[in-house]
């Protein structure tokens, strides 16, 4: 293949994945649901569900990130107050004004208070629809929040039943475990070549990857991040003279795509991040096996990545970001989260204190989803990624 | 808590008040030395506190909400806010955290002025706030204490299922007990838990008949401004204990007295003389302007009939009381029925029955800017509960803590026009 060729269907798996973000209608799921009769689609808030066994019992996973700066807000402000985040209020938006209807239910996870909430508006608005507020266990001992979030998961394998009529099999959750460690595989390359060789995936691009993956069944997933991962390293990109940092706090209401172009463009190479966390949140595979469920949930309470929603129990966060840091040779981090994010605001002085004691840089700004200037964080962050740059001049020259 | 009733001049002082102040005076001298006394200090929340299991193995415990609110009265926390945000702390977030950690940051000189003592434990009870989790997470940073989380299930669905019922009875029993033998030296006396529950559920008993004394008209209390300083034992310190249940017996003989005369409340201005309006208040209060905030309602003989903040550190008045015969299990049932564990259609069906029973002639959300687990969601209960009922409701906004989100003249003006729509409906004029 030649090297056009190969730009040429890159573009097409890029612009095939920023339709399907541009599709608030989720006309995708709609045709899904159309091509054969009986099936299901349910809806998940961030950050993480167990999409295998949603996906075992027939049903698509739809992962809902808000509304963007696509959709206009008409009735979602009467809805919450100035100083509520605004994915809550684009979300009754694009359900109120039949956006999501072609969900079965949705599925709140225990994220935060407005999410958890949310849950509650969503049984008041829709009585009619399921609508499940999942509470994720914060006591990870086997025989005490696994032993609870195991029946919590029989209750969503019910749940699964009363939509499709048929329970899923264990074949099934097998089947389903096996693609979506397949998808966790490829995420994983996807994040290694983007901080091995960062100028061949651009944010932008592996983050309309990960979108894609919200709304399309995972073996279409698995298709796109397989084609993206052959092509990319073919790219003969210029490397830039770019700092590498890694952002924090974006893991539930979403930046604008023009805010993600502008962290780029402002003279940063973003090694790591935490959007789509769904993706990402189990650090290693299920593995089918015998009683499927039963390790779908050892994997939530073995595997479960650091998070500002999880407690942090004996495995203090501030270390594990130091880890991820030097792991992703990151030279600073970039703290990036909704206005209002409580759960994303109040850890970010735990980290703050943890970098100035490791000497490592970093810069905060908030955001909405509908953010539409960008200038002033694009200077805040020419002006990091400037200084970063000086030092490290200035460390070399110490050095010599 | 205290009340600001208890700092005017004008206005008789019942005996329980005097009993309430003397207990909190006590109580702060008791954490104030706690350390020299051989006591380990325990912080934990109001919502889901485990007060009788604290004391059954002789710790202290402490509430920063507390302290945070009574930062708020005393006029401190505006200083002790911004101090949180300098050291990174957002602007955006709950104000509560904020105060306590500049308090931290500044000495941890608590309400009363004595040094409060560094925690031997931080108990996560992390019940009906996500915040809660966030917040200790930042205090076991700056104190390297250990901590003891229990998680308590949401109750998501609007019920308390067995499933929910066995993971908060296993962590209480195979974590965090021995956590707590292990912090306190001491065994676990469930004969002791049980003596202490027998004494919540009497006192629970008194407090209820307190909070249902508004049903009457007009009514001897107020259930939202007077009701702060009627929840202040029970929610904290002293749930469990004989000088509680003295307290409530008291306060029940001292309302009753005043139903029996047709009294109404004892507002910080005066007695209420003419009660004009009942309404019923979803929302914690502002701290910071208390006593303003009460008295624009004392002006206009606006008295609060129920409201739901006196249900944040349990909801009693829908039957539930501690049940010494099943000490864990109703350990477990109390955190998850504490008012902001309950789902938005709950916490609806609860205000809608409120207005009912408290015959009131509306409700009134006040929305606290930094209050995500209250604040979320209340727009959309205030219409349905317009729709349900057919009564006014009305909306202001402020803070808890924060001075800077206290707006008097738009909450007055707000709260007048409010008041107009009531009279209006009254006569017939709005439909
Ligand atoms: S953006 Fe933050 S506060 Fe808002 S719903 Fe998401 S996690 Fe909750
Ligand atoms: S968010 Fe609300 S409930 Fe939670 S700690 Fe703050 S004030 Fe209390």
């Amino acid at each position: 293949m030649s090297l056009q060729d190969s730009t040429g269907q890159l573009e097409e798996i890029i612009g095939y994945c920023e339709s399907l973000y541009e599709d608030v209608d989720l006309q995708c799921v709609q045709r899904w649901k159309a091509a054969q009769p009986g099936r299901r689609a349910l809806g998940f808030m961030p950050v993480y569900v167990a999409r295998e066994l949603i996906y075992a019992g027939g049903v698509l996973p739809v992962g809902l990130m808000g509304g963007g700066d696509q959709v206009e807000i008409i009735k979602g402000d009467a809805y919450y107050q100035s100083y509520i985040c605004h994915i809550p209020r684009s979300t009754i938006e694009m359900a109120l004004s039949q956006r999501l209807d072609c969900l079965d239910g949705l599925l709140c996870p225990s994220v935060c208070d407005v999410i958890r909430n949310f849950s509650g508006m969503w049984k008041l608005l829709f009585p009619d629809r399921l609508c499940r507020y999942v509470d994720l266990p914060q006591n990870f001992n086997p025989s005490i929040g696994g032993a609870y979030y195991r029946r919590e998961m029989d209750l969503l394998m019910a749940d699964l039943e009363a939509l499709t009529g048929r329970r899923p099999t264990d074949e099934g959750v097998n089947r389903s475990i096996e693609l979506y460690d397949r998808n966790r595989t490829l995420v994983e390359q996807l994040y290694r070549l983007r901080s091995d060789q960062p100028w061949l995936v651009p944010t932008i691009e592996s983050y309309l990857l990960l979108r894609a993956g919200n709304v399309v069944p995972v073996e279409e997933h698995n298709q796109l991040l397989e084609g993206y991962l052959e092509l990319a390293p073919r790219r003969t990109f210029r490397v830039m003279d770019n700092i590498r940092v890694l952002l924090v706090g974006s893991f539930c209401e979403q930046p604008p795509l023009g805010l993600i172009r502008t962290l780029e463009k402002a003279g940063c190479y973003i090694v790591d991040d935490d959007f789509v966390l769904v993706s990402r949140w189990l650090t290693r595979g299920i593995g089918a096996g015998a009683d499927p469920v039963q390790r779908v949930c050892n994997a939530y309470l073995n595997a479960s990545t650091f998070h500002s929603s999880k407690y942090e129990g004996n495995q203090p966060k501030r270390d594990l970001l130091l880890q991820r840091v030097a792991q992703v040779k990151a030279d600073g981090v970039v703290f990036c989260a909704p206005s209002f994010c409580d759960p994303a605001l109040l850890d970010q002085p735990i980290y703050m204190s943890t970098l100035d004691n490791g000497g490592i840089a970093y810069t905060a700004f908030k955001y909405a989803e509908n953010t539409g200037q960008f200038q002033n964080i694009r200077e805040q962050l020419g002006t990091f990624s400037d200084s970063i740059k000086l030092w490290s001049v200035q460390a070399a020259k110490e050095m010599h | 808590m205290s009340n600001p009733a208890t700092h005017t001049h004008n206005v008789k002082k019942d005996d329980s008040m005097l009993r309430q102040k003397n207990m909190l005076s006590e109580y702060y001298r008791r954490v104030s030395f706690a350390h020299e006394e051989g006591k380990k200090v325990v912080y934990s929340f109001v919502p889901g506190n485990l007060t009788e299991l604290f004391l059954t193995f002789d710790l202290v415990p402490v509430y920063p909400e507390i302290n945070a609110l009574q930062n708020g009265m005393r006029k401190v926390s505006a200083r002790y806010i911004q101090t949180a945000e300098k050291i990174g702390h957002s602007e955006d977030v709950c104000t509560y955290v904020k105060c306590d950690i500049g308090m931290l940051l500044e000495g941890n000189k608590g309400p009363t002025g004595e040094r409060i003592p560094e925690p031997d434990l931080l108990f996560l009870s992390y019940t009906g706030c996500f915040t809660f989790l966030k917040w200790f997470e930042n205090l076991a940073c700056h104190y390297g204490a250990p901590v003891a989380l229990l998680h308590t299930p949401y109750q998501g669905d609007g019920t308390i299922t067995q499933n929910m019922r066995d993971y908060m009875v296993r962590q209480l029993r195979d974590e965090i007990i021995p956590q707590l033998e292990s912090i306190s030296g001491k065994k676990f006396d469930e004969e002791r838990l049980r003596s202490m529950l027998r004494l919540s559920a009497q006192a629970e008993e008194d407090l209820v008949a307190v909070l249902q004394s508004a049903r009457l008209r007009p009514s001897p209390i107020d259930a939202y401004f007077g009701g702060v300083y009627y929840i202040g034992p029970i929610f904290t310190a002293f749930r469990g204990t004989q000088e509680c249940v003295d307290y409530y017996a008291e306060l029940r003989r001292e309302i009753e007295e005043r139903a029996a005369h047709g009294l109404g409340p004892v507002t910080p201005d005066g007695e209420m003389a003419e009660e004009r309006y009942r309404l019923v208040v979803e929302g914690p209060p502002n701290w910071t302007s208390f006593r303003d905030f009460w008295k624009m309602f004392y002006d206009e003989g606006a008295v609060i009939v129920a409201s739901t903040y006196t249900k944040v550190g349990g909801v009693y008045d829908t039957g539930f009381r501690h049940n010494p015969d099943d000490p864990l299990g109703t350990l477990a049932d109390y955190c998850m029925g504490c008012y902001t564990n309950l789902n938005l259609p709950s916490r609806v069906n609860l205000l809608q029955r409120y207005i009912d029973e408290y015959q009131a002639d509306g409700f009134l959300v006040n929305s606290i800017k930094s209050c995500n687990s209250f604040a979320a969601g209340e727009l959309l209960m205030l219409r349905e509960l317009e729709k349900r009922t057919g009564k006014p409701g009305g909306f202001i906004e402020s803070d808890l803590v924060d001075p800077r989100y206290f707006s008097a003249a738009n909450i007055k003006t707000r709260l007048e026009s409010y008041l107009q729509m009531i009279e209006q409906k009254r006569k017939g004029k709005v439909h």
